[in-house]
Order: C-alpha cells, then sequence, then structure tokens
C-alpha cells in the first residue's frame, strides 16, 4: 500500500514536471542551434529602438497589433453589413402586400386552378403532392437532383479517399476511429437499453415511413419527409446495432444502385409524361378514382422513388460525417 | 413552323444528359469507358443544338417557341423556351464542354484516382444538363433549382483533385456560391410575393403594371438587386470574385477550363434573362440597375488585369484574367441596348472558347515542365510541346485583341455598341486601358514560353501529347480564327436571338 501511494506520487510528481511518458505519435522538436559567439551574433533589427525609422517602428507597431486591430475592423464591419442588409430587409417586408390579403398579387388564377381543379386533373387528394409531382414535376426531379448531387459529392470526398488512406497505413485508422466524436462510448455492446428501445421503434418507424411515402398522394406527406423519417430508422439502427450491421444490407454500392434506379424510374416516366404532354399526344398513364391508394397516375410510383433518394441521402451524410464511411 | 423533331430538342438534350449522369455510377469503369460514353453524349447533344439552331434561323426566320413539361400548360406548370440564342448558347457550351474534356483527358487521368472519376463524370455530365436548362428554361423557379445543381456539381468538381488546396478552394466556393443561392432565393420569393407568378413572361405582365401604378417599387428594387448580386457572386463579378483565383488556379485543368469557360456564363446568361423576360429593359433602365452593372464591370475590367498582373502561376493568372473578361460581359450588359447584350452574348461565346483553350494549354506546358506551373519555370516549353504553346499564344492573342483572333471580334462589337451610349468615354477608355493590362500580363507569359532554355542539361524528357490533345487543341485553335475572323454572320444570329428574347 505504502509503495503503491509513493508510486502515484512519482507519477503524479513526473506528471507535474512533464516527464511523464511520452505518447507515440508526439512530434519531439529539433533541438536549437547552438548559440554563436557574441561577435559572430546577427545583429538584432530592433535591439536599437532609438535608431529605428518611423517605417521600421510602424512595421514593428504593426506587427504587434495589426492582427488584433484587423480583426476588430473585420468583426466592426461584418456587424455593420449585417446591419444595414437586416435594416433593408425588414424595409421592404413591411413594403410587400399584407399576408392573406385576398386581394394579393399571389392570389390569382394560378392557385385557384391548383386549389379548384388540383384534384380531378391529378388524380390526387393531396393538392400539394399533385402540385409538386404532376403539374411542377420538373422541379421536383431537380430537387431530387440536387439531393443526388450533393449525396455523390460527399461520397466522392469523404468516401472513397479516406478510404484508400486507411487501407494504406493502419495507424490512421486507429486514429480515425479514436476520433469518432459522435459515437459517445463503445458503440452497441452494453446499451440494453438503446438496444431495446431501437429494436421495439425501428419497425414502428419504418412501418410509418412506408405510410407516410405511400399515401402521398392522399394524405398529407410524401416523398420527401416519408424518406426522411425512413432514414431515422437507419440512423437509430446504425447507432444501437453498430455501424458494421447496417452495413451489411446498406452499404455504398447499395446507395448508388437504389438512388440511380430510383432517379432513373423518376427521368424515364417523367420524360414520357412530359413528352407525350408537349406533343399533345394520349397519354398511358391511367389517372383512376380519387381517394384510392392506386390512384393520380405516376405521383405513387415517384413519391416512392424521391423516398428512396432521400432516406438513401440522409443516412449517407449521417454516415459519412460521423464515421467518414457508409 | 418548327418541325417535330426540332422542337423536341431542347427537351431531349436535357433529359439525355440527366439520364447519362444517372446511369454512369453503374456503368462499367474499365478502359475509362464512362468517360468516353459521356463524350459521346454531350457531342450528340452539341449536333442536336446545332440542328436546332439551323431550323430556328432556317430561310432568314428568326423563330422561338415555348415547351410545356408535361400536360399542362404554361403558368401552372414548368415551361422551357428555345429561340435562336438559346441554341446557340447550347451549340458553343456543348462544344466548349467536349473540347474541355477531351483535351484534358490524359491530365484527368493523372490528377484524378480513378474511382473519384467516375463521380466525376457524373458531376460533369449533371453541370452540362444544369448549364442547359438554365439556359432553355423559362420559369424562374426551374432555373433556381438548376442553380443549385449546378453549384454543388462545380464545388465538387474543384475537389475532386485530392490536396488541402483544392479542399481549401472548393469551401471557399462552397461559401461563396451558397451566399450568392441565398440571396437568388430571397429575390425569387420577393417577386413571387410581388407579382404572383413564376413564368417569366407572365411576371414581366405583372412587373409592368407594377410600374404604371408605381406600386411596390422599394420591394421591387430590393429583388432586383439581390439577384443581381446573387448571381453576380457566382458569376465572379469583381468585388465579390475572391473565391475565383483559388477555385480555378488548383482544381485540376479539366474542372479549371469548365468552370472559367461555362459555369460562369451560365449564370450571367440567367442574369440577361432575367433582365430582359422578366423585368424589361425599360425597368431595368428605371431602376438604375444598368448603371450599376455598367460600373461594375468597369472596374472589374481593371481590377482583374491588376490582380493577374501580380500572379506568377500560370493557372492563377488566367484565372483572374476571367474576373477581367467577365467585366467586359457586364459591361456590354450595363450598355442595356440590344447591341450591347448581343456583345456580351458574344463575348459569352467568344470567352467559353477562349479561356478553356487557356487552361488546356497551360495544363500541357506545365505537364512537360514537371507539373511546375510557375511562369519562369515554363521556359523554353514551347519547343516540347508545340501544340500546347500554340493554344498559349492564340489565346494569349485572342484576349489581348488582336485582330484575327476571337477576342478581337467582341471587343469590337463592345466597342460598336457603346457608340450610342452616354457614357461612350468610360467605356472606351475603360477598353483600351483594360487591353493594354491585358498585353502587360499575357506577353511576358508568351516570351518567357517561346525563349529558348539555355541549360539544357536539367531538360525534363516529356511524354508526347496525345493525339486526343493535339486534335482537340486543333479544334480549340481553328474555332478561335473562325470566331475571329468571321463572326458578323454570328453577331447577326445573335442579335435576331436577342431580338426574340422579349
Amino acid at each position: 500500500m505504502h509503495e503503491e501511494l509513493k508510486n502515484i506520487w512519482k507519477n503524479f510528481f513526473n506528471w507535474v514536471l512533464g516527464n511523464g511518458p511520452r505518447p507515440e505519435n508526439e512530434v519531439i522538436p529539433p533541438d536549437p542551434p547552438p548559440d554563436l559567439p557574441f561577435t559572430q551574433k546577427p545583429q538584432d533589427k530592433y535591439s536599437r529602438f532609438h535608431e529605428a525609422t518611423i517605417k521600421e517602428r510602424y512595421e514593428q507597431w504593426l506587427e504587434i497589433h495589426g492582427l488584433h486591430i484587423f480583426s476588430i475592423l473585420y468583426s466592426g464591419l461584418s456587424i455593420l453589413t449585417c446591419v444595414v442588409i437586416v435594416c433593408l430587409l425588414l424595409a421592404t417586408v413591411a413594403e410587400l402586400p399584407p399576408f392573406g390579403h385576398e386581394r394579393n398579387p399571389a392570389n390569382n388564377e394560378v392557385i385557384r386552378r391548383y386549389v379548384e381543379h388540383g384534384g380531378h386533373e391529378t388524380g390526387a387528394q393531396n393538392i400539394v403532392a399533385g402540385l409538386i409531382l404532376d403539374y411542377r414535376a420538373f422541379d421536383t426531379f431537380g430537387e431530387s437532383a440536387v439531393l443526388f448531387t450533393a449525396a455523390v459529392s460527399v461520397l466522392m470526398i469523404l468516401g472513397a479517399s479516406r478510404r484508400n488512406k486507411l487501407n494504406k497505413s493502419p495507424s490512421l485508422k486507429s486514429e480515425t476511429t479514436s476520433r469518432n466524436f459522435l459515437q459517445r462510448g463503445p458503440p452497441s455492446l452494453d446499451e440494453p437499453i438503446l438496444r431495446g428501445v431501437a429494436s421495439l421503434s425501428i419497425p414502428a418507424i419504418l412501418m410509418m415511413g412506408c405510410v407516410v411515402v405511400i399515401n402521398g398522394h392522399l394524405t398529407p406527406g410524401g416523398g420527401f419527409s416519408g424518406g426522411a423519417i425512413l432514414s431515422t430508422a437507419l440512423i437509430l439502427a446504425s447507432n444501437a446495432y453498430g455501424p458494421e450491421r447496417v452495413h451489411e444490407f446498406y452499404n455504398e454500392r447499395t446507395f448508388i444502385v437504389s438512388s440511380s434506379t430510383a432517379l432513373m424510374i423518376y427521368a424515364l416516366s417523367k420524360g414520357y409524361s412530359f413528352f407525350t404532354g408537349a406533343n399533345h399526344f394520349h397519354s398511358i398513364i391511367p389517372k383512376g378514382t380519387i381517394g384510392n391508394i392506386f390512384s393520380a397516375g405516376l405521383i405513387l410510383p415517384l413519391n416512392i422513388c424521391v423516398g428512396l433518394i432521400v432516406a438513401g441521402t440522409l443516412y449517407t451524410f449521417y454516415s459519412l460525417f460521423s464515421k467518414g464511411d457508409l | 413552323m418548327i418541325n417535330i423533331f426540332a422542337f423536341n430538342i431542347p427537351f431531349a438534350s436535357i433529359f439525355l444528359l440527366m439520364i447519362t449522369a444517372i446511369v454512369t455510377p453503374l456503368l462499367p469503369k474499365k478502359n475509362r469507358f464512362n468517360e468516353k460514353f459521356s463524350c459521346c453524349v454531350i457531342g450528340l447533344v452539341a449536333i442536336l443544338s446545332a440542328y436546332l439552331l439551323y431550323a430556328l434561323t432556317n430561310g432568314g426566320q428568326s423563330l422561338a417557341f415555348n415547351f410545356s413539361m408535361g400536360h399542362f400548360p404554361a403558368p401552372w406548370g414548368n415551361e422551357l423556351r428555345a429561340g435562336p440564342l438559346e441554341a446557340i448558347l447550347a451549340l458553343f457550351f456543348c462544344v466548349a464542354m467536349l473540347l474541355s474534356l477531351t483535351g484534358n483527358f490524359s491530365s484527368t487521368a493523372e490528377d484524378i484516382a480513378p474511382n473519384r472519376r467516375q463521380i466525376f463524370c457524373v458531376l460533369v455530365n449533371l453541370l452540362m444538363a444544369s448549364l442547359l436548362a438554365l439556359t432553355y428554361t423559362n420559369d424562374l423557379f426551374t432555373a433556381y433549382v438548376f442553380i443549385e445543381i449546378n453549384t454543388i456539381a462545380a464545388c465538387a468538381i474543384v475537389a475532386v483533385k485530392e490536396g488541402a488546396g483544392t479542399t481549401r478552394a472548393a469551401i471557399r466556393y462552397l461559401i461563396m456560391s451558397l451566399v450568392g443561392s441565398g440571396l437568388v432565393m430571397i429575390a425569387i420569393c420577393l417577386l413571387y410575393d410581388l407579382t404572383g407568378h413564376l413564368l417569366m413572361q407572365n411576371m414581366h405582365g405583372a412587373i409592368q403594371v407594377l410600374m404604371v401604378t408605381k406600386e411596390y417599387t422599394m420591394p421591387l428594387t430590393v429583388a432586383l438587386a439581390l439577384i443581381t448580386v446573387g448571381l453576380g457572386i457566382k458569376s465572379a463579378l469583381y468585388p465579390f470574385a475572391s473565391w475565383l483565383p483559388d477555385a480555378h488556379g488548383t482544381s485540376t485543368n479539366a474542372s479549371s477550363a469548365i468552370l472559367s469557360g461555362l459555369v460562369l456564363k451560365g449564370h450571367i446568361f440567367t442574369i440577361i434573362k432575367i433582365f430582359y423576360r422578366v423585368f424589361g429593359l425599360d425597368v431595368i433602365h428605371y431602376l438604375r440597375m444598368d448603371t450599376a452593372i455598367f460600373i461594375f464591370g468597369l472596374v472589374a475590367m481593371i481590377m482583374g488585369s491588376v490582380h493577374a498582373l501580380r500572379q506568377t502561376n500560370i493557372k492563377r493568372m488566367i484565372a483572374w484574367s476571367s474576373v477581367a473578361q467577365v467585366g467586359y460581359i457586364f459591361l456590354g450588359v450595363g450598355l442595356n441596348t440590344v447591341a450591347g447584350v448581343a456583345a456580351a452574348c458574344l463575348h459569352i461565346i467568344i470567352h467559353a472558347c477562349v479561356k478553356p483553350m487557356l487552361f488546356t494549354a497551360a495544363g500541357g506546358l506545365s505537364a512537360v515542365a514537371g507539373h511546375k506551373k510557375n511562369l519562369h519555370e515554363l521556359m523554353g516549353t514551347f519547343y516540347i510541346n508545340r501544340w500546347a504553346g500554340l493554344g498559349l499564344i492564340a489565346g494569349a492573342f485572342s484576349m489581348m485583341g488582336i485582330p484575327a483572333f476571337a477576342g478581337f471580334a467582341s471587343k469590337l462589337s463592345l466597342t460598336m455598341a457603346s457608340f450610342d451610349h452616354p457614357f461612350i468615354v468610360w467605356s472606351l477608355a475603360t477598353l483600351a486601358t483594360s487591353s493594354v493590362l491585358n498585353a502587360l500580363y499575357y506577353v511576358p507569359a508568351v516570351i518567357v514560353v517561346l525563349t529558348k532554355n539555355k541549360n539544357a542539361q536539367n531538360k525534363i524528357t516529356a511524354p508526347e501529347p496525345t493525339t486526343l490533345y493535339k486534335f482537340s487543341m486543333f479544334v480549340f485553335l481553328s474555332l478561335n480564327f473562325y470566331l475571329g475572323l468571321f463572326c458578323m454572320p454570328l453577331l447577326r444570329l445573335i442579335t435576331r436571338g436577342v431580338n426574340v428574347l422579349q
């Protein structure tokens, strides 16, 4: 006991003095070069302050205070710019047509047709779904492509290069895993509460997501919101059971193939619809009866496509930013 | 009336490129099949655009048509619009993109890892599709969506080359570009609130009514200013161009060529469309935005060149020169006349052909100097890679505005356009000053490249430029001379296109 206390004290003493065991990857700075004899010493420029010219004094002053003054100026100007822009925008908003007034310019024939004829023209009970996936389906195609672009860009920047480096040097691998800041404590093994709750809630979340996606043309929701719900199930599973388990059924290849296929189905089916619409050809896509699950033409399959893309993109972002791999 | 084949070309070009982008990750990577496939598709779209141009201007007429995307007519559904100007721009964008890719085919392989090249290919296709969508769209919100695709893809093709410099440049570019997107978004919301439409000609009608009743002038001015500044940031208008030299100077040669030649131009053409089709020239003049743009253009022409003078890295020098050239385009837009905008569009096309050539040439020269990019290290490289040397010399002469080279044509048309404008003195003086400044930094570069290197023992045995490189450079050079010598028919076509733009 006495020996052990002594040992602890010694360790503590060494730690205070900085003589403790060095970490393996510590960089030891090289020793400074030995001092030259006084006669050979290079003359210090500012040692004789009274002889310095104004320019030298200014440079010296700038070296000491420059950064400080710059940061003050920078933040001051930033605040000033922001205040000016905020005032300008607030003044603009105050001049806009009053909110919800019936004679506003936005309440025109465009909105009227969406509201009055949206149902039987698109076959969708949910007017918003009919608006974004039938009237203005090209914009929604662009939005899905934005997500796809962002996901493949992040995959390219974080995924491939990091993995290559990891394969090359195992030391970097341990460092990367230890820097895994989003993952508190060891993953999965000793978190019975998380795993228990996850096993109960993941099926429910998946079910909820599917319902929101599939009923997108009948009730509020659709591909974007349902896809976000689906991705939370994947993220929860990755946290509770470890990313390796999710990796078994959802990896980089699955993501690329599912998003590409979904976007492809969107592009081809909607391309057909655009082509027939613009050339006034007859389209073979049936509208169905409003309120049925199989109705509203292409909206149901398009919602499923968008849902797949959104779920995949959100999980990819989470996975790449938290552990650098998918 | 236009035939049904040409009628479907705008829609078909956008969808062909989108589908190629989507299918590229599933294609085999072996033997760079996917990259060759993308080049073929872009070439096909170029041929289609050329046919569309022929169909629209056949027999002295200038047609324009609307293509509704889907079964619902325009204010309810989305719509594309194609006229001669859109077809010309689509054609030259495709040609410049194709040549940027083929000219840098081997340098792309050196700079980018194979698994990244596949996604690079996806991004290039998405970029091209978004450029065409920006060119053809008739709907402000569709324009915004494709500006987003354009932004993300453009930042990603900077970061595709691994390295600290490119990552930093890409992040800087992303932040600046997103500020621009945010401003454009706010402006579109304001405009929608004031007009109740997103379709360009309906917005135009509503704004004309507001101008007569003198209502909401202040929000309209703010919206116009926000949209101009937002797109100005993305198209590197001078005070907002600080991101450009890093992004264009550090990325791989193909990315630099694409970014400088095409991505900036897509946003500038969006500004022109918004000025013409949403606001109308008289409203722009009433709200004084033309004068503001004109002054920004003048400042950019001088300051871009002044910054370029201080560079020692050849790619950064060419990148800063882009800032000056963007100033020329904004000068033309700021003249606010049909002739001015036509000259600006001509300069868009000429710069889209010359700047990729300069970047490709600079890449070729620095490759034979052992991938060094400082000017003094490129001494005598002309004699090792003569095609690249010729490209650099022709590009430099073009940027200075030597007659018979492409840049001369656009400078001439800008000068002609400014003759019936009150600010003629300013415009002519700045054009002259800027040309001299251009010469001050391009001539030394040409002299260095042409000077024989005396200490030949450390000469690097460089690989012979590939046939594809020589071919691309040959096409670039012939385009350069074609545009320089025979630009008048093209300018007439553009003027007809601008006339039917309204």
